[in-house]
């Protein structure tokens, strides 16, 4: 799929050096009158992807609720770009939660808006009306997934994938330092999840935005393992074999309450844990 | 009760801190207010006319037909203007509010909201608590007054009573104490039909039918807690001004 031209302005916008931790959860556990997660812990760096997998009802949609505050957690430490989130108070929150974006699994899109003012939300917020700045930058936002036509449309006119993609155009257009993907690509076409994963790669590549992406389809998460966004192409490629070429991308495995695996492709292909053969083939 | 006593204060103390959604109130207002319109001037004036037909008669027996105005206007003033446009506010707007939120919250836009940093007490309880508040407290007045017309106009045409008798009778029986609880019930109605309302459609779980359960729940516990707080409120302000 080729994608339209880049602002380049934006492809290097990032402050934060590339080794800069941007979320931490440390021993978080939670419980719904029965344990859902048990002491986890890892950290996402700037421009790295970490894909999670496991079963349904593992956890994998609560971890990002919870990196977003959405949820407390009822042990442990959530930090975001630095600041605790996992005690804060929830107005104290709302503006903590600018700097993270999020992709709800059902695109979760306000259904009384139009396209346009779905995407703006954040920004009209801010401002309290649609400016002409505001305008250029939702059309742009929107032209990066590739609907810059669709901006007075409502959700409903829209089809699921396009659905996905204006939701994708909402979390990116504040240009968030993270960004959470809830099965970005559940319940569509092969074609479309492709078009949706070569958004997350590009966003990855191009932005260098650390992202938390849930999945059931190892395709997606292989693909963005073994892919990167040619800006010159303009288009995702795969890497080359014996590549160097680092794509940043790491797997997480959730079972039983706890991260049984994290680590890169390569070491999920080469793990000889009886569970994760099975979960692979 | 913890969770509605929670949202409840939030959307009161929300008042006094940015952001405030004038737009979303004045869209309230309007849906809420102007949309309730129709009914409340139907049903107002139709109460305040069969009002005046059923007393007309008892009132006759002991020679006091006259007083078809004040009655007319006590029971309308003191009680059933605010308590009938309450129930009916409760009955249209509670469930839209229950129904509305209940939606967007199986739909998962309030955590969307809540994810962009939005507070959606902010942004959607408190405007349609203003707004209903606001509103039913105008509606009430309305209604008062229709309901007024409507004993009139049944005073006037069946029972042949004198207009000027009818209206003077009907000014001169309400005092103060009177006016303060037909002004008062509308303003406590308002917060309870719209905080209710909000309450369940934010806790709304269980999709579609979730959404069904919370609106038909809203109007259910809107409705009977404006007939119970109306007995209290009755009491306490016969207690403060007299009967």
């Amino acid at each position: 799929m080729a994608s339209p031209a880049l602002p380049a302005d934006q492809s290097t916008s990032k402050a934060a050096p590339a080794s800069t931790t941007l979320l931490t959860f440390e021993d978080v556990s939670i419980a719904f009158d029965q344990p859902v997660l048990d002491d986890i812990s890892f950290r996402l760096a700037r421009g790295e992807t970490k894909v999670l997998l496991g079963e349904a009802g593992t956890g994998k949609t609560l971890i990002l609720k919870l990196a977003l505050g959405l949820i407390r957690p009822d042990s442990g430490r959530i930090t975001v770009l630095g600041e605790e989130i996992s005690s804060m108070r929830e107005q104290d929150m709302y503006a903590a939660r600018r700097q993270v974006g999020m992709v709800f699994q059902e695109s979760a899109l306000f259904d009384s808006l139009t396209v346009e003012d779905n995407v703006a939300y954040r920004l009209i917020e801010e401002t309290g009306t649609i400016t002409d700045e505001i305008h250029n930058r939702v059309i742009e936002a929107l032209e990066f997934v590739e609907l810059g036509h669709t901006a007075k449309l409502f959700p409903s006119e829209l089809s699921g994938g396009m659905r996905r993609r204006v939701a994708i155009a909402r979390a990116i257009i504040t240009q968030p330092e993270v960004l959470l993907y809830d099965s970005p690509t559940g319940g569509l076409d092969p074609v479309t999840s492709n078009t949706i994963i070569e958004l997350v790669v590009k966003q990855r590549d191009v932005y260098q935005t650390g992202s938390l992406l849930v999945t059931h389809r190892l395709q997606d998460a292989f693909t963005m393992a073994s892919h990167y966004f040619d800006r010159k192409l303009n288009k995702m490629v795969p890497l080359e074999e014996g590549s160097s070429r680092n794509v940043h991308t790491t797997f997480l495995i959730l079972r039983d309450h706890k991260i049984i695996f994290e680590g890169t492709a390569q070491e999920l292909l080469q793990c000889h844990d009886p569970y994760i053969r099975e979960y692979l083939s | 009760m913890q969770d509605y006593s929670l949202l409840a204060g939030r959307s009161i103390s929300n008042l006094f801190s940015k952001p405030r959604y004038m737009a979303d109130t004045l869209l309230q207002a309007d849906l809420i207010g102007v949309g309730s319109l129709p009914i409340v001037i139907l049903i107002g004036f139709f109460t305040g006319a069969v009002l005046a037909l059923q007393t007309a008669s008892t009132l006759q027996q002991f020679g006091s037909l006259s007083l078809t105005g004040k009655l007319v206007a006590l029971s309308m003033v003191r009680e059933l203007g605010p308590v009938l446009t309450g129930i009916l506010v409760a009955g249209r707007n509670s469930s839209g509010m229950a129904s509305e939120l209940g939606s967007m919250k199986v739909t998962e836009q309030i955590d969307a909201m809540r994810a962009m940093g939005v507070d959606p007490t902010k942004k959607l309880v408190t405007p349609r608590v203003v707004a209903t508040v606001i509103m039913l407290f105008f509606l009430s007045i309305l209604s008062d007054f229709v309901g007024l017309a409507g004993g009139f106009v049944i005073s006037y045409l069946l029972l042949g009573l004198d207009p000027n008798q009818y209206w003077t009778t009907a000014y001169q029986a309400l005092k103060f104490g009177d006016v303060f609880m037909g002004l008062g019930k509308p303003v406590v109605f308002g917060f309870i039909i719209s905080s209710v309302g909000c309450y369940y459609g934010m806790s709304a779980s269980g999709g579609t039918q979730g959404v069904g359960r919370a609106t038909t729940q809203a109007v259910v516990a809107a409705s009977v807690t404006i007939v119970i707080s109306d007995f209290f409120i009755t009491k306490l302000l016969m207690g403060i001004f007299g009967n």
